[in-house]
C-alpha cells in the first residue's frame, strides 16, 4: 500500500475518532435535564374566553404600569393575625398573593376549612389592593360580609379565610 | 398606551420540565457510527500489514453489528429511557479493542500464541448476553437492595478465590486468576468489583446519616467518631490483605478507591478523602517494604531503563526483571502525536501481555496522542454518564450504585493506562473493553448493564404525584 494512502487513512482514522467524541458530546449537551420555557401567546386566552374573562386583569403587567404612581399610603405588607400562621408576613411589591391549600399558593393554608385556591389579593390599576374570592366552599370574608365581588381593601381591614384572617399593614 | 392594555403583546410563560424523550433514535445512530468506526480501523490495519483488505472483515464487521444490534433492541424494549451514549461508547471501545487485538495476532514476532481475536470477539459476545440478562431480569435496580449482605458475602468469595490452592494460578507474580479446568481462567475480581458496589451502596445507605453527622469539627475537618471509623477499618485491612496475599496493588486500589468515593459521595465529609488518601498511603508503603513482588513492580516503575537492561543482560539474582515498562514508554515516544498509523507500530515487542495489559501502548504508539486521548475521552464520558445517571437516579440506593459503579470504573482505568503509562507501578488489570481477557469484558457489559437499568428508571418520566392536599375536600361549615 502506497504511503500517501496510509498517512491518508491514519489522519482520516484519528479524524473520524474525535468525530464520535464531538457528536457524543453534542448528544450530551441535548441531553441536559432541565425545565423548558413556553411561550403562551395571547391568542390562546381568546381560545379560552372563560378563562380570558378570569385573566382580564393581569395583575403583574397591570401593576407595571402603576408602579410609578403607587400611592404614598397604600399598605406595604400582609400580616397573618389568625390561625396556624399567626404572624407571618408577605411584603406587597404589586404581585399577585393567591391563598388556599394548594401547594402553590403564595400563602399555603393548613386548614381544612379553606379550599385549594381560595382567594386571590392583587393590586389594581391604581396600586390599590383588591380581594377576590376565588369561588371557595366556605367564603372569604371581608370585616363580616361574604364577598361576592373583587372588593378593595383598606388597611387595617380583617379578611377571614377559614380559621385564617389576615390584614394589610403599613 | 401601555403594553398592559393591548393583549396581543401579552406573554404568559409556562415553566415545565422537559418530558423526557427516550433517545433510543440517537442511540442507534451512535451505534452505527461506533460499528463502523473499528471496521474502518480493521480495513486500515489490513491494508497495512498485508496489503489487502483483510479477508475477515465483513464477519468481523457483521459480528460487532450483531452485538451492538441485540444490545440496542433489549435497550429498546426493556430499557427503552436508557442513557443512549453508554452503549455505543462501549461498543466502539470494545471493537476498537478487538482491532488492536487482532492487529498484534498478525504481528509475525507473536506467532507463540493462539489467535486471541476471535476469542475475543466471543467474549464479547457473552458480555452483550450478559447485559441482555441483566436488562430482561433485573426490572428494577432496587431489587439488589436486599441483597446487601450477600454481596459482600460474595465479593469476599469471588476476591479468595485466587489464594484458594489448586484453583488459584499465579500468573507472573499476581495471584489474582483461578483455573477453570477445560474453560481456561477467570479474574473474579472483576465480578467482586460489581458485588462490593452493591454492597457499598446498601451499606452506605443505611449508614451515612451516622457516618456523616456524628463527627467533630477539627481544623476544617469533620473528625467521625472512632467507632464510625469500623467499616473504612475492615475495609482497608481487606484491602491490605488482598495486596498482601495477591500481591496485586491494581485490586487493592480499586476496592479501597471505590469504598472511599462512595463514602464521600454519601456523606459529603471531605475527611474521608484525606483519611482515605493516607491509610491508603500508608498500606501501600507498608505492603511494599516487604513484599518482593509489589518491589519489583515499584522498582520497574521507577527506574525503568536500569530494569530493561538488567533484563537483557540476563541477570539472576533471583528478582524477576521486566522489560515490558521501558518498553512501553517507548512505544509511547515512538508514537508522537499523530503515531504511526495502524498496524505501522511495533509496540508487538512488548511480548507478553501485549494484547492485554499493555495494549495501551499500541494504541499509543499506532494512534498517537490523539488517538490516547480520545480512548481516554470516551472512557471520561462513559463515567460521566455513570455519574449523570446518579445524579438524576431519585433513589439513594440507585445513586451511591451508579456512583459506585462508574467510580469503579474510571478508578480501573486509572490503574492501568496509569500503570502502562509509567505513573503508578504497574499492575495486573485489564484496561475495560480493551484489553484481551474474558472476564473483563464480560463483567464490564454487566456493569454497563446495571448503569443502564439505573438510568432507565432514572430518565423515565416521574409518577404521578401521589394524592396532594389539593386533592381532598373541603369541609364545609355548617351553620350550628
Amino acid at each position: 500500500m502506497s504511503e500517501l494512502t496510509l498517512t491518508v487513512m491514519r489522519l482520516g482514522f484519528l479524524a473520524v475518532l474525535w468525530l464520535f467524541v464531538i457528536v457524543a458530546v453534542q448528544v450530551i449537551r441535548s441531553d441536559l435535564f432541565g425545565t423548558r420555557v413556553t411561550q403562551r401567546g395571547s391568542r390562546r386566552e381568546g381560545a379560552r374566553p372563560q378563562q380570558a374573562a378570569r385573566q382580564a386583569a393581569p395583575p403583574q403587567q397591570r401593576q407595571q404600569a402603576a408602579g410609578g404612581r403607587q400611592r404614598r399610603n397604600a399598605p406595604t405588607k400582609l400580616v397573618v393575625t389568625e390561625g396556624t400562621l399567626t404572624g407571618t408576613t408577605v411584603a406587597l411589591q404589586g404581585q399577585t398573593i393567591t391563598l388556599g391549600r394548594a401547594h402553590d399558593s403564595t400563602i399555603v393554608l393548613d386548614d381544612d376549612y379553606a379550599s385549594s385556591r381560595h382567594a386571590r389579593i392583587y393590586p389594581d390599576r391604581d396600586g390599590q389592593w383588591i380581594v377576590e374570592d376565588l369561588g371557595s366552599t366556605n367564603g372569604t370574608y371581608l370585616d363580616r360580609t361574604r364577598l361576592t365581588t373583587p372588593t378593595p381593601i383598606a388597611p387595617g381591614a380583617p379578611v377571614r379565610i377559614g380559621k385564617t384572617v389576615i390584614e394589610l399593614r403599613k | 398606551m401601555s403594553s398592559a392594555s393591548n393583549p396581543s403583546t401579552q406573554h404568559t410563560s409556562t415553566i415545565g420540565s422537559i418530558g423526557t424523550p427516550s433517545r433510543r433514535n440517537t442511540e442507534l445512530a451512535l451505534l452505527v457510527f461506533a460499528v463502523v468506526i473499528p471496521i474502518f480501523a480493521y480495513a486500515n490495519v489490513g491494508l497495512a500489514i498485508n496489503d489487502q483488505v483483510p479477508p475477515g472483515l465483513l464477519s468481523y464487521g457483521l459480528g460487532l453489528a450483531l452485538l451492538a444490534g441485540v444490545g440496542h433492541l433489549t435497550v429498546r424494549k426493556f430499557a427503552p429511557y436508557a442513557d443512549p451514549l453508554m452503549l455505543p461508547l462501549a461498543t466502539l471501545l470494545n471493537g476498537l479493542g478487538l482491532v488492536v487485538i487482532w492487529r498484534l495476532d498478525q504481528s509475525k514476532r507473536l506467532t507463540n500464541y493462539a489467535a486471541a481475536a476471535p476469542r475475543q470477539l466471543m467474549y464479547s459476545a457473552m458480555g452483550v448476553a450478559l447485559l441482555v440478562v441483566v436488562l430482561i431480569f433485573l426490572k428494577d435496580h432496587r431489587v439488589l437492595q436486599r441483597y446487601t449482605y450477600i454481596s459482600m458475602a460474595g465479593a469476599l468469595f469471588l476476591l479468595i478465590l485466587p489464594l484458594v490452592p489448586g484453583l488459584g494460578a499465579d500468573v507472573y507474580g499476581a495471584k489474582i486468576w483461578i483455573k477453570i479446568p477445560g474453560l481456561g481462567t477467570l479474574q473474579p475480581g472483576e465480578f467482586a468489583k460489581i458485588a462490593l458496589a452493591v454492597f457499598f451502596a446498601g451499606y452506605l445507605m443505611v449508614k451515612r446519616d451516622a457516618l456523616a453527622l456524628a463527627s467533630r469539627r477539627f481544623m476544617g475537618l469533620y473528625l467521625p467518631r472512632g467507632r464510625d471509623l469500623g467499616p473504612i477499618l475492615v475495609v482497608w485491612v481487606i484491602s491490605i490483605l488482598v495486596l498482601v496475599f495477591e500481591t496485586d496493588l491494581g485490586t487493592s486500589l480499586l476496592f479501597f478507591g471505590m469504598f472511599i468515593i462512595m463514602l464521600y459521595v454519601a456523606t459529603e465529609r471531605t475527611s474521608w478523602i484525606v483519611f482515605g488518601l493516607l491509610m491508603s498511603a500508608v498500606g501501600a508503603v507498608g505492603v511494599a517494604s516487604f513484599e518482593p513482588h509489589i518491589q519489583t513492580r515499584v522498582q520497574a516503575w521507577l527506574n525503568p531503563l536500569r530494569e530493561y537492561q538488567l533484563s537483557r543482560a540476563g541477570t539472576k539474582d533471583g528478582i524477576l526483571h521486566s522489560e515490558q515498562a521501558m518498553q512501553a514508554l517507548w512505544a509511547f515516544g515512538s508514537g508522537g502525536t499523530l503515531g504511526t498509523g495502524l498496524g505501522q507500530g511495533n509496540s508487538d515487542l512488548i511480548g507478553f501481555a501485549a494484547n492485554s495489559d499493555f495494549i495501551l501502548a499500541t494504541f499509543g504508539e499506532e494512534l498517537g496522542l490523539a488517538g490516547v486521548m480520545a480512548i481516554l475521552v470516551l472512557y471520561g464520558l462513559i463515567v460521566e454518564r455513570g455519574v449523570r445517571t446518579a445524579l438524576a437516579a431519585r433513589d439513594p440506593f440507585g445513586k451511591l450504585l451508579a456512583v459506585g459503579l462508574s467510580g469503579a470504573f474510571a478508578l480501573q482505568v486509572f490503574v492501568v493506562a496509569g500503570g502502562v503509562m509509567g505513573l503508578i507501578p504497574l499492575t495486573g488489570m485489564t484496561l475495560p473493553f480493551v484489553a484481551y481477557g474474558g472476564s473483563s469484558v464480560i463483567a464490564n457489559w454487566a456493569l454497563i448493564g446495571i448503569l443502564l437499568r439505573i438510568s432507565d428508571t432514572a430518565r423515565r418520566p416521574a409518577p404521578a404525584p401521589a394524592p396532594t392536599p389539593d386533592a381532598e375536600m373541603t369541609q364545609v361549615v355548617r351553620p350550628s
